[in-house]
């Protein structure tokens, strides 16, 4: 067990070390963000002092050493725009994402589980072909179509929400809706699809041989099951409460980690750029990692390889 | 025969358009052990599966199957759940994916014995570990906190079997359950299934694609072809007067006592598809006595003797005064 953690563990690092050092080289071969964050028409010797006092004119693999030096100090950089912590700036955006991304995990699991059980249960009804059209129309529409559509009906038609903004908790309706709808979808298709390849398995009908009610087989046998494929995808909702939010931020204008990505990545203010690609890498990497250990919960053949 | 323990007449089914059975006449006494052979497709495990309610939702089922008189098919959940392991256990093929892998060996046996017996906590897990070591499964008190994929196949196949005796049923229904095995392994689970039934006096019916394994463990066959009993005798009987042109292919494919087992498989030509059913007789089209007679209908079981039926139009000529 805990060979199979260090493991893990050492993999999540070098994931983390990847996201990031691959997000550094991208920044600052795609643009100089001393011309950006000055302006295009800056007297040379401004951009100039820029640099320096960035240490931008340095060649790029001291930046990068300099750059991970200072991550294990615990050092994120400062912003270029402002010249705060980077980290300060990221941290005071995060409530607002998960007060997003949280409600629209809980209607994800809320609706896509159930909805998923209940088609492959009535395999071919007429409930499970709605569910199906409607989790293939969910997880087809992109999210930023999906919620100018709800603006367009909700606020703009019926004037019943605001479009966009972070007043109140109504402001939340739309955008939480948007993300939860997409990703009830993807569980309800995914769930449907384990289920009904559990319920085919042999030892199901051995359930019912043994007189097992159906109610018991279902809940018994076949759900525990059907939930090893299904946390990896809810492992994967989980990994991206704080970067899912991204488009639909932007679509609804919600001050969150995603809408401060965009302008940052816009800005090329890396040092900003970086400590949010970090903070989504980990995320990610934790998730997973709870994900490996669930299944070794869940699932006893994992857990004597593992061990 | 008495009142038959179970009583299968006319059983007929149908996946969508293809007859996987086409009227099934069986009945099995009580304490009898019956062989049910064919080669593969026939509706072998099709037959069992249906007269317990345990095919898909799509399966069209007509027919009848009594239980001691009382009618099963259709019958309402609740019936079929009590009639399922507490009177008619079943066992599988393969045993290693007929356990729950996430459940552990104890739990599933103590599962039927809370449905069929109200045995729950201390008691079950004690009369669990009791049929482990009937089934000759060693140091069962350790086995019962065991997950499948930790046994053997052989092993889980002793499970499944002590998960059937679990519920005290009448009867138990062997689906193949040595083809997954070791030769070995084989022989000893067939002994255990014979000794099993001598303690316990349930009936058995072992399912098989092999004449010479029903030999030794059953008192009487029934030959399968293409969904329809074909011919019905004592072993002996059988063995040595076979009347159906199948039964004597299988017969004639069946390796001298001594030597290895091997598949039944050396009549010339296939089982025909579902739904492409020859007219008349389903075995013709492979039969070296075929007639035309044979494609005119459907032949009907006649006793040549009593307790010796076939479904061949020969035989009837037989019985009939030249
Ligand atoms: N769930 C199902 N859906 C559709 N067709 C089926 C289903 N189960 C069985 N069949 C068909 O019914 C026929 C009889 O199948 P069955 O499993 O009873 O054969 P069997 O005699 O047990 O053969 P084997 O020796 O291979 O187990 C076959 O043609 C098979 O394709
Ligand atoms: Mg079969």
């Amino acid at each position: 067990m805990l060979r199979f953690l260090g493991f893990r563990l050492l993999r999540a690092a070098i994931t983390i070390v990847m996201v990031v050092s691959f997000a550094f080289v991208v920044l600052r071969l795609s643009g100089d963000p001393a011309q950006i964050i000055m302006g295009a028409d800056a007297p040379p010797e401004a951009i100039a002092a820029f640099r320096r006092a960035w240490g931008l004119e340095e060649p790029l693999w001291l930046q990068y050493l300099r750059y991970f030096g200072a991550i294990f100090s615990g050092d994120l950089g400062r912003s270029m725009r402002d010249g705060r912590e980077a980290i300060a700036l990221v941290a005071e955006r995060i409530p607002a994402t998960l007060a997003l991304t949280i409600p629209a995990l809980l209607i994800k699991l809320g609706i896509g589980i159930p909805a998923g059980i209940t088609a492959a249960l009535h395999r071919n009804s007429l409930v499970d072909r709605a569910v199906m059209v409607l989790a293939v129309a969910g997880f087809t529409v992109p999210s930023f179509v999906l919620g100018l559509l709800l603006v367009l009906v909700f606020a703009v038609q019926l004037g019943w929400l605001p479009s966009g903004g972070q007043e109140s908790w109504r402001h939340a309706i739309l955008p939480i809706v948007t993300m939860g709808v997409g990703g009830a979808a993807v569980l309800a298709r995914f769930t449907r699809s384990a289920m009904l390849e559990v319920l085919g398995q042999p030892y199901i009908r051995t359930a019912s041989a043994k007189g097992v009610p159906w109610r018991a087989v279902v809940w018994g046998h076949a759900l525990p099951n059907a939930a090893i494929p299904t946390v990896t995808i809810i492992g994967f909702m989980v990994g991206s409460l704080i970067a899912g939010a991204v488009v639909v931020e932007s679509v609804f204008s919600w001050p969150g980690v995603g809408r401060l990505l965009v302008v940052a990545v816009a800005n090329r203010d890396l040092a900003v750029v970086q400590c949010i690609l970090l903070l989504v890498a980990a995320t990610m990497v934790a998730a997973n990692l709870v994900v490996d250990l669930l299944y070794g919960a869940l699932d006893p053949r994992l857990r004597q390889r593992a061990g | 025969m008495s009142e038959p323990l179970v009583a299968i007449r006319g059983l007929a089914v149908d996946f969508g358009g293809a007859p996987a059975l086409r009227g099934i006449d069986l009945a099995i006494a009580p304490g009898e052990a019956l062989g049910l052979v064919g080669e593969s497709g026939c509706g072998k495990s099709v037959t069992w599966l249906a007269a317990l309610g345990l095919l898909p939702g799509r399966a069209r089922v007509s027919g009848s199957v009594r239980l001691a008189g009382e009618e099963i098919l259709g019958a309402a959940p609740a019936v079929l759940d009590r009639v399922r392991g507490g009177r008619v256990a079943m066992i599988f093929q393969d045993p290693a994916s007929s356990l729950n892998p996430v459940h552990r060996i104890g739990r599933q046996v103590a599962e039927a014995l809370g449905l069929h017996r109200g045995l729950r906590g201390v008691a079950a897990r004690a009369e669990a570990r009791r049929l482990l070591d009937q089934v000759g499964i060693p140091d069962a008190g350790r086995r019962l906190d065991a997950y499948p994929h930790e046994l053997s196949g052989g092993q889980n196949q002793r499970v499944m079997i002590a998960m059937a005796l679990a519920g005290q049923p009448e009867l138990l229904v062997a689906d193949e359950p040595t083809t997954a095995l070791d030769v070995t392994i084989q022989a000893q689970i067939l002994e255990l299934l014979g000794a099993l039934r001598r303690e316990t006096g349930m009936a058995l019916v072992l399912i098989s694609h092999d004449l010479g394994v029903v030999a030794e463990t059953c008192e009487r066959v029934a030959v399968m072809y293409a969904g329809r009993i074909v011919e019905e005798a004592r072993v002996a009987r059988l063995f040595a007067a076979p009347t159906h042109p199948y039964t004597q292919g299988l017969l004639g494919a069946l390796p001298p006592l001594d030597g290895p087992r091997r598949p039944l498989s050396a009549i010339p030509g296939s089982v025909p598809e579902p739904n492409g059913m020859p007219p008349g007789c389903a075995f013709a089209p492979r039969c070296p006595h075929a007639a035309a007679a044979c494609a005119l209908g459907v032949p009907e079981a006649v006793a040549v003797e009593p307790d010796h039926a076939a479904a061949c139009l020969r035989a009837v000529r037989e019985l009939l005064p030249a």
